[in-house]
């Protein structure tokens, strides 16, 4: 496997969606090419960094506040009844 | 290595009887679905939109979509996915008004095969955010994503934030899967080039592409 292909495969190797014969012919390739072994190892830090950093939480409060307007948006939309399609 | 786990939020198994309850109007089955799934509502706004007022806005405006429209929902699909295409269509809008003078859309022309392939190699150190506190990693993680075009930084954020499997997100962006696929590499890869520089080894150089596996430099960012 060429890095070229390496890196055509990285997200369904990291997907885990990968077949086992390209799955072993990756690893192998990783286990002699450093800097494949590093570009897929980072994006994979990457993932994990966003997926746990917690970013953009909505907070208590906003959330309480948020859901009565909604429901109460809801409440409204009711009473008119349904829109004319 | 192993492979990445999906996140998913709260049990999905009675998301349908929610559904069901709420389109006979009983508002209290509604609340749940909106309790359940307002997070990720405003984290996927909050990406697309990087502004928490309009994020908040977009929470609204696709909640109260969805009620309305709910009499119109298949149920050949999951709430949820339909409640994520609504939010992305009502984030984008909300974009394309702040910035009529940039096309924003998820079609994007991918521009060529060689733009997102890597060119900084340096490894990082091994628990790169540590070296941060969590404040200053928020806004390292935020500034590196809001460089991401916005079709890009949608499908990261379905596909590696919020879980939604490939399938899902082609389904909520009416993308097909593979251009799914090529999206997710290239805003992947391109993030991965960004963070490195807050979180490169210290002394482990700049990388200098494919070809080169000296990492003797001494960059030092």
């Amino acid at each position: 496997m060429k890095c070229s292909e390496f890196l055509h495969e990285l997200t369904n190797y990291l997907d885990g969606v990968l077949d086992q014969t390209t799955k072993v012919e990756l690893e192998n390739h990783l286990s002699w090419c450093h800097n494949c072994y590093v570009v897929c190892d980072t994006t994979k830090k990457t993932i994990e960094i966003y997926r746990d950093s917690q970013l953009y939480e909505l907070p208590d409060d906003l959330r309480t506040r948020l859901r009565a307007a909604i429901m109460a948006k809801c409440q409204q939309h009711k009473k008119r009844g349904p829109e004319p399609t | 290595m192993g492979t990445i786990q999906n996140k998913l939020e709260g049990p999905v198994t009675d998301e349908l009887t929610l559904v069901q309850a709420a389109k006979k109007g009983d508002d209290s089955a509604f609340e749940e679905l909106v309790r359940r799934y307002d997070r990720n509502v405003f984290r996927i706004a909050q990406h697309i939109t990087q502004n928490r007022e309009d994020a908040e806005d977009v929470v609204q405006e696709a909640f109260l979509k969805a009620y309305s429209n709910l009499a119109k929902f298949q149920e050949q699909s999951k709430f949820y996915t339909w409640l994520v295409r609504i939010a992305v269509n009502e984030a984008l809008m909300k974009l394309r008004r702040k910035k009529p003078e940039r096309t924003v859309s998820l079609d994007e022309d991918i521009k060529t095969e060689d733009d997102s392939l890597p060119r900084e190699i340096a490894d990082w150190s091994p628990n790169p955010e540590q070296q941060y506190t969590q404040a200053e990693l928020r806004e390292i993680l935020s500034k590196t994503i809001q460089g991401l075009p916005p079709g890009f930084r949608t499908v990261f954020v379905l596909r590696d934030v919020e879980g939604l499997s490939t399938e899902e997100t082609a389904a909520a962006l009416e993308l097909s899967v593979p251009a799914v696929k090529s999206r997710l590499l290239r805003a992947r890869l391109q993030l991965r080039e960004r963070l490195g520089r807050f979180f490169q080894k210290r002394g482990s150089g700049n990388g200098d592409g494919k070809g080169g596996d000296d990492h003797s430099g001494d960059g030092d960012q």
